[in-house]
């Protein structure tokens, strides 16, 4: 758009606006050009914005989320939890009957799945002892229906058949299609059966979908789990709708509520105390209650030591009390690291950014290169030098600084990570701080001093001022890194000198607590991003430079 | 403070000379760790330490036993095999979607560009084992733990960071007025990039392509969380050797390690001084 062209169009319009090239209001084209240009820029950075989100931050979205996420009590027990509403643990009484009743048919559909034995995990780390309850509950829960099969039988043989109980529960059609397809069949309840034995029918209807689902077995053929005879008792005894069931078995059926009321009974409750005496224990049934929820607050609590208990919010004990120590440890040796890195980093950086420039890139190898080598040779290296039959011992042994009896144990401690962190991130100190040097004009360090300052006067009002963003760039960064840190801890850290990150490598792929390891994560993280947002502030992400 | 001048004080020499000691005590500490492996890795015997026999230069004292180690076992060969071809597989995802992303940073008009910057960095800034255990929990959601495409997808992600900050770097010298004589020629937008841009930023990208290539060729926490054994890296038997059974095949495997970036800085030293001749920032 030169002063030619546009002065061969029409240069406003009647408003008085000015008009490009091409007619159009001035105003309105610059703005479609700029929206062009910003879509094109977005449409750049979209693609990898894109991949950044799923392959990164939605990772890190899926920990933090489990850090509170706790469905497995609500989805292993259902009845159970619904039932545990009614109870107070400040009755400090167990509860009643109708939770035990609903314990007995999530416990028998859980332990079919094998699912008992995650939730017992899982309560087991906020209460010891509900590991095994569970476990061993898994198995005894089978006595219970047991106690009622064994009458129904004596009563009439037919109880033994799976037909039998097919026949009843399944509907028409599924039992024409089972004849044909066998277990390709999906099971369909018969109507009007659940209206008339709503629990066994709940019950049989989990036991077929479980053969079909999970054994691929046809439900016809197979005896139903012992605990539909205890709903049967229990529908029966209830006075249930025999009269109003009209299916097939109608006569036995008829027969049983008949001889039900002479059946011995247990209640469920002694049923469980009998399996597990734990299962009269308010301590149990507190955790069960306090875990209930669908989300919880217990990991975080616990990675700073707090407890969930069923009083509220408690101290862990005193012999389990270690994320806050395990938090202080590693703020404190990140700050050691960091502090050890700044006094060794920042000579080599003043003397890297006045010497020529020749020599000073010639040396900057030297710095460049530990920079560029793997993490893990380098912890290799110093965990070979540190060892007690190491290099440097040999070396103090042989100036005879040391006694060859006593010599010096340095991996393995917090000395050891403490050394080799500093050799590992020093390149990340000097290089910011070298940056900044490089851009002090020396000329004040000289108008300092023919003004009459002393060497060290010069320096430390005039050249250290101007060299502190540096320091402050180059700490932060060392620090971030530091914090974080995982590989050079495990290996020569021993169990003096380890960091929070190790625990939540230990929990996640050892004790299994993902939910702990992923709180303790986001609490890592967010120290991580505040810091991270500092440096922004201070340094800008713009001026990293790398090299 | 670079040289003495004539007039110092004895006080000014004797810190002058200190000052150097200092300095040079400090490259020692950086260097030496690195250096003291190398001649470890020829150890006769299985010490991690110099024998007499090393010391006296007795050549019975020196072995390439630990290196025909390394060759000759199959798990290393194995961890070998994968490193190499998760690496560069992954490298080439960073450089192409951060190349791309970096010149559309570099556009004056991107709006939200500071927040965008902040989560394409955040890899970078994110502690490795958050990171780790984050992609752990997800991957395994969709089936992608324990996969070659997870590790190369894990890693190209830790890898983009490099490429962003690399490649932005060269692009603040680059001068929008070649793009625009370009295009009044009339060449098409991608003629124009392939031409003109691209030759021009290519030391940049390269860089950050290496840098990508060492941090996936090096990384071992993600690798140990999101891979599973058909996954085993170089860094993953070595974190193994090192945690277990300390074998001096290690050093024989850090020794060609440390070859290996001598040869990438040494490369991307040489790719920083043309870029910056190419663009007329430096005397160099």
């Amino acid at each position: 758009m030169s002063d030619a062209t546009a002065a061969t169009h029409q240069e406003t319009d009647a408003q008085g606006r000015l008009l490009a090239a091409d007619g159009t209001p001035l105003k309105r084209s610059l703005a479609r050009a700029l929206r062009r240009q910003k879509l094109r820029a977005l449409a750049l950075i979209a693609p990898l914005l894109i991949f950044i989100l799923v392959t990164f931050i939605a990772p890190i979205a899926d920990m933090l989320f489990r850090s509170v996420e706790n469905e497995i009590v609500a989805d292993t027990l259902p009845r159970t939890v619904v039932a545990l509403k009614e109870w107070e643990y400040a009755s400090g009484e167990a509860p009643g009957e109708p939770v035990y009743a609903a314990l007995a048919r999530d416990m028998t559909i859980a332990a079919e799945y094998k699912e008992h034995t995650r939730l017992g995990s899982r309560l087991n780390y906020e209460t010891t002892g509900i590991s095994s309850l569970f476990r061993k509950s898994g198995r005894g829960v089978e006595d219970i229906g047991e106690f009622y099969q064994d009458q129904f039988e004596d009563l009439n043989e037919a109880w033994e058949e799976p037909e039998t109980w097919a026949r009843i529960f399944g509907s028409d059609a599924w039992l024409d299609a089972q004849a044909e397809e066998g277990a390709e069949a999906t099971f369909s309840l018969r109507d009007g059966v659940a209206e008339a034995f709503p629990n066994t029918a709940e019950i049989y209807a989990a036991f077929a979908e479980f053969a079909q689902t999970e054994d691929e077995d046809n439900p016809f053929e197979e005896d139903p789990w012992p605990l539909a005879y205890a709903m049967l008792y229990e529908d029966l005894s209830g006075g249930a709708g025999v009269q109003g069931y009209s299916g097939p078995e109608a006569d036995l059926l008829q027969e049983a509520a008949a001889a039900v009321g002479g059946f011995e009974s247990q209640s469920y409750k002694a049923a469980f105390i009998d399996i597990d005496d734990d299962w009269a224990d308010i301590e149990v049934w507190g955790t069960i209650k306090a875990y209930s929820p669908r989300f919880t607050s217990g990991y975080f609590l616990n990675s700073v030591d707090l407890q969930l208990t069923p009083e509220g919010i408690e101290r862990q004990d005193e012999d389990q009390r270690i994320y806050g120590l395990l938090f202080k440890r590693t703020m404190f040796m990140s700050l050691v690291i960091t502090i050890s890195c700044i006094l060794l980093a920042y000579p080599v950086a003043f003397l890297l950014a006045n010497l020529p420039m020749r020599i000073s890139n010639l040396l900057m190898i030297l710095v460049l290169l530990p920079f560029w080598t793997s993490l893990l040779v380098r912890t290799s290296a110093w965990k070979v030098l540190l060892q007690q039959q190491g290099v440097i011992n040999d070396v103090l042994v042989w100036i005879g600084l040391v006694d060859d009896a006593n010599r010096l144990i340095m991996i393995n401690n917090q000395f050891g990570t403490i050394v080799a962190m500093t050799h590992i991130l020093l390149p990340f100190m000097i290089l910011p701080m070298y940056s900044v040097m490089q851009t002090i004009p020396p000329s004040y360090v000289r108008a300092a001093k023919s003004l009459g300052a002393t060497n060290w006067t010069a320096f430390w009002r005039v050249y250290f001022p101007q060299s502190v963003p540096g320091i402050g760039a180059g700490s932060i960064l060392v620090f971030i890194l530091a914090i974080g840190y995982y590989i050079t801890p495990a290996l020569v850290g021993g169990t003096t000198g380890t960091f929070i990150s190790n625990r939540i490598a230990y929990h996640i792929s050892s004790s299994l607590n993902w939910g702990l390891g992923a709180a303790l994560g986001a609490i890592l993280l967010a120290a991580v991003l505040i810091l991270y947002w500092a440096y922004d502030k201070i340094v800008g992400i713009d001026n990293v430079k790398l090299g | 403070m670079v040289t003495l001048p004539p007039y110092a004080t004895t006080g000014q020499r004797i810190w002058f000379y200190a000052f150097r000691v200092i300095c040079g005590l400090i490259f020692f500490f950086l260097i030496a760790p690195i250096v003291v492996i190398m001649p470890l890795s020829f150890n006769a015997e299985n010490f991690f330490t110099f024998t007499p026999e090393m010391l006296s230069f007795d050549p019975d004292g020196y072995s390439l036993k630990h290196y025909r180690d390394f060759f000759g076992t199959s798990d290393w060969q194995q961890a070998l095999r994968n490193s190499v071809s998760i690496a560069p597989v992954a490298t080439l995802l960073s450089v192409s979607f951060g190349t791309l992303a970096a010149i559309g940073l570099s556009s004056e008009h991107v709006p939200f560009r500071r927040a965008i910057m902040a989560v394409l960095i955040s890899p970078m800034i994110v502690p490795l084992i958050i990171s780790a255990a984050g992609m752990y929990f997800f991957y395994s959601r969709i089936g992608l733990q324990g996969t070659y495409f997870g590790v190369v997808l894990a890693h190209a992600a830790l890898g983009i960071p490099f490429v962003i900050i690399t490649v932005t770097a060269t692009l603040v010298g680059f001068d929008r007025s070649l793009t625009r004589a370009s295009a009044s020629l009339g060449a098409d937008p991608v003629r124009t990039f392939f031409k003109v841009q691209m030759p021009l930023i290519l030391p940049g990208v390269i860089s950050g392509a290496l840098f990508a290539f060492i941090t996936s060729f090096d990384e071992v926490v993600v690798v140990l969380f999101v891979g599973s054994a058909g996954q085993k890296t170089l860094p993953w038997q070595m974190f193994i050797g090192l945690r277990e059974q300390i074998s001096p095949t290690i050093l024989a495997v850090a020794t060609m390690l440390v070859i290996i970036s001598i040869a990438l800085l040494t490369t991307v030293e040489i790719l920083r001084r043309r870029s910056e001749r190419l663009r007329g920032m430096s005397p160099g």
